[in-house]
């Protein structure tokens, strides 16, 4: 089973390198390069905060958009292209079709990240290396503070949470309308936290357990959030790290598990 | 290929003809650097969905093209009407941007025009970030600054020094430069100490920069009595005051024509206090008033 997943996945990144997917990381090389210089002239010394701010943004930004624009078409280019028939036929079961879809596209994202987290590194020893004064300015946290690699871990996870839920649309919906769910769900679940509280403010009981339902059902993406406090150099646990990382890895298991139940369910005669 | 490229970069130049005529007729509307787009920051914050951080940046490279662009503007009337607004937004967005508390009270204790002059709203954001970061005794360092400098109450200043020097992890020194303002503030001797242990312990280079410029001043302000000294003895001597630095090279009473710090030469102004003053091309002015001799012309 896992050759079969690994083969799918293999397909899937091979495909994003033939769409030119990696090629937003040129795009976000010239974007920190270019800031890099500019920012300098704009700032008054705080060039290194910003560019980490930059930097990390950028990565949640290109991120975001692989996750959920080639989410949303995994499965739905498939049966588009009517390529989901030959597929089914040939040794391969639905779920590990799934999971495969899933798991080769996280691995694009991974290395999307990987090499963004790299490229904003690189930015910054070349900066330190020019300037060496940057270092001195930089009171909060060293240049090249590898506290910054605990913002991307929880970055990779939170795409992989809003790939879930791309890929799960993906198995029942076009593009255009799981592309808006997707992102919705992204906006909402940034702003989940309030629906913990929903019942400090409303007086109906019914609506603030309804609140409190819809918290733990939607996706909770606020605490994937560590740009700020890495970047301030305020101390992220790696017990924080793990929880998060545990609580996303499980969402995106749920919502694999689920897409797959409506996969299953698809009738492609 | 080659015809394609050459047709994309033909109708390309066309392109930029074509709008460059149109401009040069219809001449584009002034871009207004004063929207402030957005002004309540716990709104924009909610609104920004984890990128608070990057959005603060850009509200702080906005507050600095404001500060910058007003000051440097020719127009009299420079109100600086979008600096408070443009750092609270900053602020709330990042609470922890700590240059944000720390230029952004400098930029708006500045008085007119080098700045708006509000040094109330410059200790509002200093207790703001506090509020935000209570370990940090640099921002209850410039609150004393703010006192000190720029509203002369050595009072408060010693009090904000004070409490600064308990928070921990704060320099030794501020605990007796909250005694020395207390005893001592308002005199030149003591605030050109402020400003050298300033010069001294910034990381930060605009910081330096205006560190120096205030030394600068406070010695441009020794040299001025001193000149004006020389002139009273001079005119003493000679019964009338001297028309030109010349008179007093040419008499050996001064080595040479007397430069302030920035190497602009000092003038005689005859309704000036003590007789000399700062050119007004000098890159030293304006002089701190607090410090400026009250004293009427010389005779």
């Amino acid at each position: 089973m896992g050759r079969v997943i690994g083969l799918v996945a293999y397909h899937v990144f091979k495909e994003s390198v033939r769409d030119k997917v990696l090629y937003n990381l040129v795009l976000f090389a010239v974007l920190m390069i270019s800031a890099s210089y500019l920012i300098g002239q704009l700032t008054a010394g705080q060039d290194v905060k910003i560019i980490k701010d930059l930097g990390l943004a950028a990565s949640e930004v290109f991120g975001l958009f692989i996750a959920v624009f080639i989410g949303v078409g995994l499965v739905w280019k498939e049966v588009d292209r009517r390529s989901v028939y030959n597929l089914l036929v040939k040794p391969l079961r639905r779920h590990e079709f799934i999971v495969g879809k899933f798991a080769g596209l996280a691995l694009t994202l991974f290395v999307n990240i990987s090499v963004m987290a790299a490229a904003l590194y690189a930015v910054l020893a070349l900066m330190n290396r020019l300037e060496p004064g940057l270092a001195k300015a930089a009171v909060e946290a060293p240049v090249l503070d590898p506290q910054l690699l605990k913002a991307f871990a929880l970055l990779y996870v939170q795409m992989l949470v809003v790939t879930s839920v791309a890929l799960f649309f993906s198995t029942f919906s076009g593009p255009m309308l799981s592309a808006a769910f997707t992102f919705g769900l992204y906006i909402v679940g940034h702003f989940n936290a309030d629906l913990a509280n929903f019942e400090a403010v409303v007086k109906s009981r019914a609506a603030g357990w309804l609140g409190k339902a819809l918290y733990y059902v939607l996706p909770n993406l606020a605490p994937f959030d560590v740009k700020a406090a890495v970047v301030h150099g305020q101390p992220v646990s790696a017990a924080y790290v793990t929880l998060t990382t545990g609580y996303g890895l499980l969402y995106a298991g749920v919502m694999v598990t689920l897409a797959v139940i409506v996969f299953s369910r698809r009738d492609f005669k | 290929m080659l015809p394609l490229l050459t047709a994309a970069v033909l109708l390309w130049s066309g392109a930029l003809s074509v709008q460059a005529v149109r401009e040069a007729r219809h001449p584009l509307p002034p871009v207004s650097s004063d929207i402030l787009y957005f002004r309540g920051g716990a709104a924009v914050s909610r609104a920004a969905l984890g990128f608070d951080a990057i959005l603060a940046d850009l509200y702080w490279i906005r507050a600095i093209q404001h500060f910058g662009g007003t000051r440097r503007a020719q127009e009299s009337d420079k109100t600086y009407r979008l600096l408070y607004p443009l750092l609270d937004l900053t602020t709330t967005l990042d609470p922890h941007f700590n240059i944000a508390y720390r230029f952004g009270a400098l930029f708006l204790s500045e008085p007119h025009p080098a700045g708006p002059g509000r040094p109330d709203l410059a200790l509002s954001l200093l207790e703001r970030g506090l509020a935000a970061d209570p370990k940090r005794w640099q921002y209850a360092q410039d609150a004393g600054f703010v006192h000190y400098w720029y509203r002369q109450d050595y009072k408060s200043a010693a009090g904000w020094y004070d409490r600064a020097s308990r928070i921990e992890g704060a320099p030794w020194w501020l605990r007796s430069m909250a005694a020395s303002t207390l005893a001592e503030g308002g005199d030149r001797q003591s605030s050109r100490q402020l400003w050298q242990q300033i010069y001294e312990t910034t990381d930060d280079t605009w910081v330096r920069d205006n560190a120096q410029l205030k030394l600068a001043q406070l010695k441009a302000l020794d040299d001025i009595d001193a000149l004006a000294a020389l002139v009273s003895r001079y005119a003493q001597a000679r019964g009338v005051p001297p028309r030109s630095w010349n008179e007093l090279v040419a008499r050996r009473w001064l080595a040479g024509i007397p430069l302030d710090p920035s190497g602009t030469p000092y003038e005689l102004k005859p309704d000036a206090p003590g007789g000399v003053a700062l050119a007004e091309k000098s890159s030293l002015q304006p002089l701190p008033p607090q410090f400026l001799r009250k004293a009427g012309p010389t005779t």
